[in-house]
């Protein structure tokens, strides 16, 4: 701690920040636009200017840029000082004479930090009387809006699209005073974390492209704290409402897990919530006389579930809730895991071995503090894609350690500490079948078949001592990097390794946990970071239940009749021939989903059932951190909770298990009771009856407009607002306007500060933790002494089957995941249907013309698909577009065989 | 005693007085311009509808009696997809003309709008927009917007260059 004077009045500060930061973080209004918390400081704009003084006597003092000052023990400074404050005032002055006269039709407009940057200086009125500079815009594709007037040459968007996320596209041109910030030409922009340009950027220059098709401004939206459904990182979002539909996601700041990013799925990935298809009346069939009510249609149900022959299906993509209702609706031993078989052995193995290994499970943010990374068979841009930001980070972390230390320069100086470190890098190995986007980085690749990869991958530990089994005869360059591999990660301080379901092969995971093990028994201090299929996969793992395939052999024989399935497109967790078969021995399919898909075809009852952003529910990432999302709006129509329907069921139907479970905290109990290891959820938010100055804390901004007139066309009259049993958040723009627990922050916002950057008056420490610690719980923490044993057991190296391929899941960012893809911008940019990738030789061989429509067979069920060259397969081994709509392919890795004959019509 | 004789004088001298007060409603009251009456939504001398749908006025509104939607326009121009005032709140305080920043909302000398039901008090767009520019003629944000419209690419509006050049590094 060291102690500087500010206007002459002492503050205790930490040590080795800037002053920007320290002012910021006591509170002070400083404005700024060029340092961001997660950049650094460059000292590009000058806005941030204060005067630093020698020594008690000196009263002239010099101007100095805050952010690139360090805080010195007994340093005077003063932010208000006259001078100060007349040339922050100018600064802005200067930024503005070219600034449009646009904030009338910029979205950034109500969340712009230029706008509260210019009130804060006290910039009101604009003395430059000549022309402004004007710029053409580009198309930048489907998530972002440019508008090039508007910049104020910052440099924030290349630095984070180039510096911090590794983007190619995006550039400054041009020269001195009309630099340009934008692509070479018009164009998508191809960096996966693209849209966090509409965040970083301080004015409107990039701007959310879906938001302005429903544009809203910030105090007019409904907010809630939500977590993103795209993938097994749980990253925390606001989900901002009007009228009804969702209108935005936005970041929300959480130290631990996603900082101040997210990535573009998680961003855009909303719109299915708005879709056309959604289910939004409960129905029956054949066909009931009129609207089914809701009263009708549970006893309806009710009655159906009467006779004990019925089984509950879960969702990894469904909250805790609504599994663990589910499941006491039908029973536990009636309650099936609806995820894939594949994906129900990766998750089952990914948490034997984070519940019973040693080693510990980073967060994101402790990922990014890794001095060594080992990726085993993943694309993390497309499987887990804010970790892969993390690994972007984490490489820097040796040469920038070194650069500190030789040129004595704090991380924060940020473009010294990027001259310093010309580009080295820190040791990156990644062992996958086909390229990734981190390659760029990496020190060290290899690709090769699974199999292979998964034997280099044991080898590696048994290199650091890890007991294993069979011969591991691996070829000179195979041993060269094994070498390489274990000799960097037996000099890294705190080595990562991550693995996952990318490949479909859980040889790499066992291999990861047998690296990180040895690692930690040698006395290292490694990190095992495991990817996961869906945002809840680990959590319906730890709540348990049978596999899907026994499923349909307990409708077979009979000892079931009907089905009740729970959000859950069953298209998706196996081939489409096997769920065609168990909807063709199920009596009746009760489903409780949002959208109307496939499954929603064979069903006999539909439940609407609320999204993320209708609904409370809990879900568990990647890490073991159980994260509650909270309701943003009421939705119209009969949607509710898939665990309330689940609970007025089970009352109509007097099922003793659900007794006296009414709200979110009553289930919350039940589950917390009923399952040990789930038990720290019930500690993980405030409960419904949680009052801040006895009041609830509000969704809506002060300043929400519209409230008497947006109803008025329906009546007049204004109706009562919804009442918000479950959860101490209320519905409307009344309740307690201070600072709420870090779980329960709908959006950032702080007086004088509509932008996101207000998280600054959230944070203990800028850049750290959130004020009373981030939310979430961890449930698994390593077992101290690792009760279960190494994997011993390594798998044969790969041989091409004659007359067989080898077909491997192939994710992808856009694409892969069911919901995102009704964002029409995500569909864009998803992969082709039907494509199957292949070695060149083995197309020739097979005598398939590329391009062309060919018959596969696979267990007796012919696919028709397009083979497409690509020369990173080995031969034998094929790979498809994972999780596209409409794929009838799904159980992922498996092996087929080429049936011969060529087809050449077209759907 | 003086006063008081002299009060009721004074007031029986205004019997023949000039009379004040109008025989409203068959005489109507002489509004000044900037009387706030009843609201409407105007357009630019091009004849276009000057509301870009900012939501200003919306934030403005003391009694939120002011809802709309924005939306975009094929040749880029920034209009409300829906506009409504519902007046049975509307206080006629004026402070979302004070707000807009295109003189679209403006208050006119009209106050003649007593309805028997009140739903009848609701008036969506085409009850608001009207076919002039209202207090405030010649005003047209886009001219000095910076956000090109068809017909008005960037740099063609007031006190505008034209557009950068990025290839070129000439001073
Ligand atoms: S960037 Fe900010 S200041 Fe500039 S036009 Fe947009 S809202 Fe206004
Ligand atoms: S585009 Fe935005 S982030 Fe980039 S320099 Fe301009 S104002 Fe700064
Ligand atoms: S990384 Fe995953 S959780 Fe995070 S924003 Fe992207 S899809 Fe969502
Ligand atoms: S303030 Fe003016 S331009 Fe903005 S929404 Fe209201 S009427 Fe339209
Ligand atoms: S924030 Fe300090 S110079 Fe830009």
């Amino acid at each position: 701690m060291a102690r500087i004077f500010i206007d002459n009045t002492p503050y205790e500060v930490k040590e080795g920040k800037n002053l920007l930061e320290a002012c910021l973080q006591l509170g002070l209004d400083l404005p700024y636009f060029c340092w961001h918390p997660s950049l650094g400081s460059v000292g590009a704009c000058r806005q941030c200017a204060i005067k630093s003084f020698k020594d008690e006597d000196d009263k002239k003092g010099r101007i100095v840029m805050s952010c690139m000052e360090p805080v010195r023990d007994n340093m005077r400074i003063s932010v208000n000082d006259s001078e100060a404050t007349s040339f922050r005032e100018h600064v802005i002055g200067w930024l503005m004479t070219n600034h449009p006269h646009d904030c009338a039709v910029c979205d950034e407009g109500g969340s712009c930090h230029l706008q509260d940057m210019t009130v804060m200086t006290g910039h009101s009125y604009r003395d430059y009387r000549f022309t402004k500079r004007t710029y053409h815009n580009q198309d930048l594709g489907p998530f972002l809006n440019h508008e090039m007037n508007r910049c104020i040459q910052c440099y924030r968007c290349v630095r984070f699209y180039k510096d911090y996320a590794g983007g190619k596209d995006l550039n400054v041109f041009a020269a001195h005073n009309h630099v340009y910030f934008g692509r070479q030409q018009n164009g998508t922009l191809e960096s996966e974390f693209s849209g966090n340009l509409a965040e970083v950027c301080p004015t409107g220059v990039f701007t959310d492209k879906t938001l302005k098709s429903h544009y809203t401004r910030k105090w007019d939206m409904t907010y809630a704290p939500s977590v993103c459904q795209g993938c097994s990182l749980g990253c925390n979002i606001s989900a901002g409402e009007r009228y009804g539909s969702l209108r935005q996601i936005v970041n929300r700041y959480n130290g631990e897990v996603n900082g101040y990013f997210l990535c573009d799925r998680g961003r855009y990935g909303y719109e299915f919530v708005n879709s056309s298809q959604r289910i939004v009346h409960p129905a029956i069939r054949p066909h009931h006389n009129g609207s089914a009510s809701r009263e009708y249609i549970i006893g309806e149900v009710a009655a159906r579930l009467k006779n004990g022959k019925a089984i509950g299906i879960g969702s990894p993509r469904a909250s805790l809730e609504s599994n663990f209702t589910l499941r006491q609706l039908v029973g536990a031993e009636h309650f099936y895991l609806g995820m894939s078989d594949t994906d129900h052995d990766h998750t089952s193995l990914a948490l034997k071995i984070l519940h019973g290994g040693p080693v510990r499970t980073p967060s994101l943010h402790e990922a990014e503090t890794a001095d060594m990374v080992l990726i085993l068979g993943e694309d993390l841009t497309n499987t887990a894609p804010m970790l892969a930001l993390a690994v972007r980070q984490a490489v820097r972390q040796v040469p920038m350690n070194e650069a500190m230390q030789q040129v004595h320069l704090a991380a924060w100086q940020d473009a010294a500490v990027r001259e310093a470190m010309q580009e080295a890098k820190g040791p990156l190995f990644i062992l996958h079948t086909f390229p990734t986007s981190l390659d760029e980085l990496a020190t060290g690749i290899h690709r090769d078949a699974p199999d292979n990869l998964a034997r280099i991958a044991f080898a590696i530990s048994r290199a650091l001592g890890a007991p294993v089994n069979g011969s591991l005869e691996l070829g000179e360059t195979e041993q060269a990097l094994v070498n390489d591999i274990t000799a960097a990660l037996k000099a890294a301080k705190r080595p990562l390794i991550i693995a996952g379901y990318g490949t479909g092969c859980d040889h790499m995971m066992k291999a990861a946990a047998n690296i990180s093990w040895a690692l930690l028994q040698g006395g290292g201090q490694p990190m095992l970071s495991l990817t996961l299929p869906e945002c809840n996969s680990l959590g319906l793992e730890m709540l348990g239940g049978h596999r899907f395939d026994s499923a349909l052999a307990a409708l077979k024989n009979g000892e079931a009749d009907t089905l009740v399935v729970l959000e859950n497109d069953l298209y998706r967790r196996a081939d489409k021939h096997v769920i065609d078969e168990l909807f063709s021995y199920a009596k009746d399919v009760i489903l409780v989903d949002h959208l109307y898909n496939q499954t929603a075809e064979n069903a006999t009852v539909l439940l609407p059932a609320g999204t993320f952003a209708e609904a409370d529910g809990t879900i568990v990432n990647n890490e073991g951190r159980a994260q509650r999302y909270y309701q943003v709006y009421v939705p119209k129509g009969e949607v509710q909770e898939s665990w309330k329907w689940f609970l007025q069921i089970g009352e109509k139907a007097g099922v003793q298990r659900l007794h006296g479970l009414h709200n979110l905290d009553d289930v919350v109990w039940a589950m917390t009771t009923a399952i040990p290891a789930l038990a720290p959820i019930a500690k993980l938010a405030p409960n419904a009856d949680f009052r801040m100055a006895g009041q609830k804390i509000p969704r809506e901004p002060h300043r929400y407009s519209g409230r008497t007139a947006m109803l008025a066309n329906e009546s007049v009259n204004e109706p009562r607002p919804p009442e918000d049993e479950d959860t101490p958040l209320s519905f409307t723009m009344e309740g307690y306007r201070g600072e709420a627990p870090a779980p329960l922050i709908p959006f950032f916002w702080a007086p004088g500060w509509n932008s996101p950057q207000a998280v600054n008056k959230f944070q203990s420490e800028i850049g750290g933790h959130l004020h009373g610690g981030d939310p979430g719980k961890r449930l698994l923490e390593p077992h101290v002494n690792g009760s279960i044993p190494f994997f011993t057991e390594v798998p044969q190296p790969y041989l091409s089957m004659p007359g067989h391929l080898h077909v491997m899941p192939l994710y992808s960012i856009f694409g892969s995941e069911e919901l995102s893809m009704y964002t029409k911008g995500i569909a864009q940019r998803a992969q082709d249907f039907f494509v199957i990738y292949m070695n060149p030789e083995d197309i020739d061989e097979w005598n398939i013309t590329p391009g062309i429509w060919v018959n596969f067979h696979i267990e007796g069920h012919a696919y028709l698909m397009v083979a497409v060259p690509n020369h990173w397969l080995p031969r034998g081994i094929a790979a498809m577009n994972a999780g596209l709509p409409k794929s009838q392919i799904i159980d992922l890795p498996q092996c087929i065989r080429f049936s011969g004959s060529e087809v050449t019509s077209t759907f | 005693m003086f006063s008081l004789i002299r009060s009721m004088w004074l007031v029986f001298l205004h019997a023949f007085h000039k009379r004040d007060t109008y025989q409203y409603p068959e005489e109507k009251a002489p509004l000044p311009a900037r009387w706030r009456g009843r609201i409407v939504l105007t357009r630019d001398p091009d004849g276009g509808e000057r509301c870009v749908g900012c939501y200003l006025c919306a934030a403005a509104c003391p009694v939120d009696c002011i809802s709309l939607q924005a939306a975009e326009a094929p040749d880029g121009r920034r209009y409300p997809g829906f506009f409504r005032i519902n007046f049975s709140r509307c206080i006629f305080c004026g402070f979302c003309e004070e707000a807009c920043p295109t003189y679209a909302i403006q208050l006119i000398p009209d106050f003649e709008m007593a309805e028997y039901d009140r739903q009848n008090l609701v008036y969506e767009k085409d009850a608001l927009l009207i076919n002039s520019q209202g207090k405030y003629p010649g005003y047209n944000y886009y001219k000095v917007a910076g956000m090109s419209i068809s017909g008005k690419e960037k740099g063609e509006a007031a006190r505008e260059e034209p557009p950068v050049n990025v290839k070129s590094l000439l001073p």
